[in-house]
């Protein structure tokens, strides 16, 4: 509520001072990591990520495996950027970074393949597309290209975090309304018929629609009691004098 | 940015363009050489490491798909298709990862209870590759299994997971025929699903034409070969 952000900042991912632009501010290390859980989510907030949010949350281990991947590919190349991004030419500093993050995605994708080969083959080509996903550049391009190695960290663990919760989110109501169970544990038993509909990707965009509306309506709703609370703070002065 | 700036100021005086160019080229080039050999360094290092489990982890599931469509043999043995006609080993200087392999599976007796045939072809989304035991004796099919398929959540996927749609090849009688709806009338004919019509002809599909590819292989395969 302290400052209104640009729609430029919110596609970067940057929100003034957390993002290293402009004169810096002292900003605490525990704000660079909670930022991302909640109040600058990147999925909930700055809709970034979709693709992946939508394309692979049918199921919650699905989605787990996806978030560890991100989170994992996000604080490796937020590290690696920002220990070289004093030798990184201006000019040439895209290219570096998405070389970083898609080595770092390589990785990944042998790690998965070798550990979780099952939901290696579930989440198909999404796991390369991790080179793409915005968050991930992003946050090299608006945070990890111009702070120290501990913030880039910490800003990375808490971005990839708020990814995970997103994804978490998205992966429980759908396995728990399109297939009936959590984790292929069945809840309903064999009298529940599943939404099918719900593990298809309309359902990705159905649960995502309500996921936001549901964040907006808590957003809206600590906005109000704030305001609320601030006009009974001056009713209560005017009174007084 | 600033190079750009540079270039489009060099651009308006027609005097000499700036001179440190050169050296700013190398550096780009050594910066981009050196992060793309760190990379390669790094991507080396993680597919030495991950490959044997990789690997491991191909054979272990192939395995446990050969047993399960040739109903727990007691033992198989890979044969490779060589010059159109199966073999034990395959020539020499050739790797054997790149040859197609038929499994012959042995019952307690020692007596062959079928071969496990591995196929592929597109189904509604993508490659769906399956395994599947066959007797040649009896024609007979005795299992079939879906290794990879990518076909629609909830839909297309029933191919693998409808209990109703896989137990049918079991027993079934080679060619298959695909019928839409109610009951087998001879066994030939396998149920598809409903609202997975394609994925179910595509395995139907895959199932008749590596028996038609493979069949007078193992037609053909010696019967005093027992290993």
């Amino acid at each position: 509520m302290s400052g209104e952000v640009s729609p430029a900042d919110l596609h970067c991912g940057a929100h003034g001072a957390s993002a290293g632009v402009g004169p810096r501010r002292a900003v605490p290390p525990g704000e660079d990591l909670v930022k991302g859980f909640w109040r600058e989510n990147p999925v909930l907030v700055q809709l970034l990520g979709l693709c992946p949010t939508l394309a692979v949350t049918n199921s919650v281990a699905n989605s787990a495996v996806m978030g560890i991947a991100t989170f994992f590919v996000l604080v490796g190349s937020s590290l690696l950027v920002s220990a070289s991004r004093r030798f990184i030419p201006n000019e040439v500093r895209i290219t570096s970074y998405i070389l970083i993050i898609a080595t770092f995605v390589s990785i990944a994708e042998m790690a998965l393949q070798a550990l979780v080969p099952d939901i290696h083959k579930a989440l198909g080509a999404f796991v390369a597309l991790i080179v793409v996903n915005c968050i991930i550049l992003g946050r090299q391009e608006a945070f990890a290209g111009r702070n120290p190695v501990g913030r880039s960290v910490l800003d990375a663990v808490g971005m990839g975090s708020g990814f995970m919760i997103a994804m978490l989110i998205m992966g429980s109501v759908r396995e728990v309304l399109g297939s009936g169970t959590f984790l292929g544990v069945s809840l309903f038993g064999p009298g529940f018929e599943p939404w099918v509909i719900m593990v298809l990707p309309p359902g990705g965009f159905f649960t995502l629609a309500f996921v936001l509306l549901t964040v907006a309506w808590f957003k809206r709703r600590k906005a109000l009691k704030a305001r609320e609370a601030e006009r009974h703070d001056v009713a209560v002065v005017e009174r007084a004098a | 940015m600033t190079g750009a700036e540079g270039q489009s100021g060099g651009a308006a005086v027609p005097a000499a363009p700036p001179a440190p160019d050169e050296v700013k080229t190398s550096r780009l080039l050594g910066t981009l050489g050196v992060g793309g050999a760190v990379a390669g360094v790094l991507l080396v290092i993680a597919f030495g490491l991950t490959l044997p489990t990789i690997e491991a982890n191909k054979a272990r599931e192939l395995e446990v798909a050969v047993k399960e469509v040739l109903k727990a043999p007691a033992r198989y043995e890979t044969l490779y298709v060589v010059g159109g006609a199966l073999a034990r080993k395959v020539p020499d200087g050739t790797d054997p990862k790149k040859i197609e392999r038929v499994f012959l599976g042995y019952g307690t007796d020692n007596q062959r209870v079928g071969f496990a045939m591995v196929s592929a072809e597109a189904g509604f989304q993508d490659l769906v590759k399956v395994i599947f035991g066959y007797d040649p004796k009896t024609k007979q099919l005795l299992g079939m299994k879906v290794l990879e398929s990518k076909e629609t959540p909830g839909l297309g996927d029933k191919i693998e997971k409808d209990q109703a749609f896989v137990s049918q090849f079991a027993g079934a009688q080679a060619p298959l025929v695909g019928i839409k709806t109610g009951k087998r009338s001879n066994p030939r004919e396998v149920v598809m699903i409903t609202g997975a019509t394609i994925s179910s002809k595509a395995v139907i599909r895959i199932i008749n034409s590596a028996l038609k590819r493979l069949g007078p292989l193992v037609d053909a395969y010696p019967q005093e070969d027992k290993g």
